[in-house]
């Protein structure tokens, strides 16, 4: 239901002869595979901000062109409110993104940094592709306005990668010195 | 600029502004890319379950995947902030083909460069930064998700290398794959070794549940 347009499988390994300079020489532990998914979680906060500018602005065109009891939808109080939040949102998340990558350029790789934007852009994004489905009625649950489609992708992206909740037991541990994971 | 500024309903605290020159001429390429060869395709793709795989090659001559990396191995060398930039173009359309791209680019290319052999460098990242090459990241087990430091995957010494035994679950790419970087346990501690497509043993079948959400299927039954 979710990422459909990539392909997922497994990897089987049934007695893999694997030479020697096959082997990453050096890196031992966790810090190995953290590192990377560090690396995809500083773009997952930008893309997931991509995803969600999408389904804002498909939101507001929607409404503005929407005529309900004579007007369109975009000229009422809850529609109104609903995407103010998603720009209040998209705009703090895309400064919060840059802020980040410009860390990262700098030689500042943080990634309890790396965490909190992970994790708030991953969940801003999917609660403005469940307002921009709401907002297109009916038709948002069709595929051909493309909302439901980012609004499932956003649940794997909100999941993978470190969870919503997994990052904030990151960002516990890290002001409170108090490991809460187990 | 003599134009005083005022407010852009898209872009309200004027991100834009906040870019250099190059920053914005690959934003605004990656976002073309996405918008006339991306956009047109999700629709269907999306219904079909299907990812073209041509997409990869198209994304390697825009200089996407790897971005951050040496040029010297056939990357772009930008920075994290233009990396992040196409990203959100990516994205802009779909999740599926940002994740195919921050696997090749984050999980497999950067491990390579950053963890591996001058030669293993110098053998895989110009193919997999122009996109003739598929990777794939094997991390997550059945039982694995939160807890990785759980996998069962394992390495043993032999003569001149490694046996590897295990399997690894929800791995983006996988069936496509030309080479896959592979977490194991050697002696109990977590390794990453670089196993290629036609070594004796390495399968990589597709997920049928497919329309199961990528890595979260917890009720599948585990390959053990």
């Amino acid at each position: 239901m979710s990422l459909r347009a990539s392909i997922t499988g497994e990897l089987a390994l049934d007695d893999v002869f694997v030479p020697e300079e096959n082997l990453f020489p050096d890196v031992k532990g966790l810090r190995g595979p953290f590192s990377c998914l560090n690396k995809a979680r500083y773009g997952i906060a930008w893309g997931a901000m991509g995803a969600a500018e999408f389904c804002w602005h498909a939101a507001r065109s929607y409404a503005m062109d929407r005529i309900v009891f004579g007007k369109p939808i975009a000229g009422t109080q809850l529609v109104q409110k609903k995407l103010a939040d998603m720009q209040t949102e998209i705009t703090l998340g895309l400064l919060g993104a840059l802020r980040l990558g410009r860390l990262i350029d700098e030689g500042a790789f943080i990634p309890e940094a790396i965490s909190l934007m992970k994790r708030n852009n991953c969940g801003k994004a999917l609660d403005i592709a469940r307002a921009s489905r709401d907002i297109h009625g009916g038709n948002g649950i069709s595929d051909e306005y493309h909302v439901i489609r980012h609004m499932m992708n956003l649940e794997t992206v909100n999941t993978y990668e470190g969870t919503h909740d997994v990052h904030a037991l990151i960002l516990g541990r890290a002001q409170t010195g108090l490991q809460a994971f187990y | 600029m003599s134009n005083p500024l005022t407010f852009d309903w898209q872009d309200p605290l004027l991100l834009d502004r906040e870019l250099n020159e190059d920053e914005r001429m690959v934003r605004d390429a990656a976002r073309s890319y996405a918008q006339d060869k991306l956009m047109p395709r999700i629709l269907t793709a999306n219904r079909e379950e299907r990812f073209d795989r041509e997409i990869l090659n198209e994304m390697g001559e825009m200089g996407f995947l790897g971005s951050t990396l040496p040029e010297k191995y056939g990357c772009s060398e930008t920075s994290h902030v233009i990396y992040g930039l196409i990203a959100r173009e990516i994205e802009r359309v779909d999740s599926g083909y940002r994740s195919v791209m921050s696997v090749q680019s984050s999980l497999v290319m950067y491990p390579i460069y950053e963890f591996g052999s001058e030669a293993l460098r110098e053998k895989w990242l110009p193919g997999l930064a122009s996109g003739d090459k598929v990777g794939c990241f094997g991390l997550t087990e059945a039982d694995g998700g939160s807890d990785p430091g759980a996998m069962r995957t394992n390495a043993k010494k032999v003569d001149g290398g490694y046996v590897l035994n295990g399997s690894k679950m929800w791995i983006s790419n996988a069936p496509i794959s030309d080479v896959a970087v592979v977490w194991a346990k050697l002696d109990g501690v977590i390794r990453g070794f670089v196993v290629e497509r036609g070594m004796d043993g390495f399968t990589t079948p597709q997920d049928r549940g497919q329309n199961v959400p990528a890595r979260l299927h917890h009720w599948r039954i585990g390959t053990g």
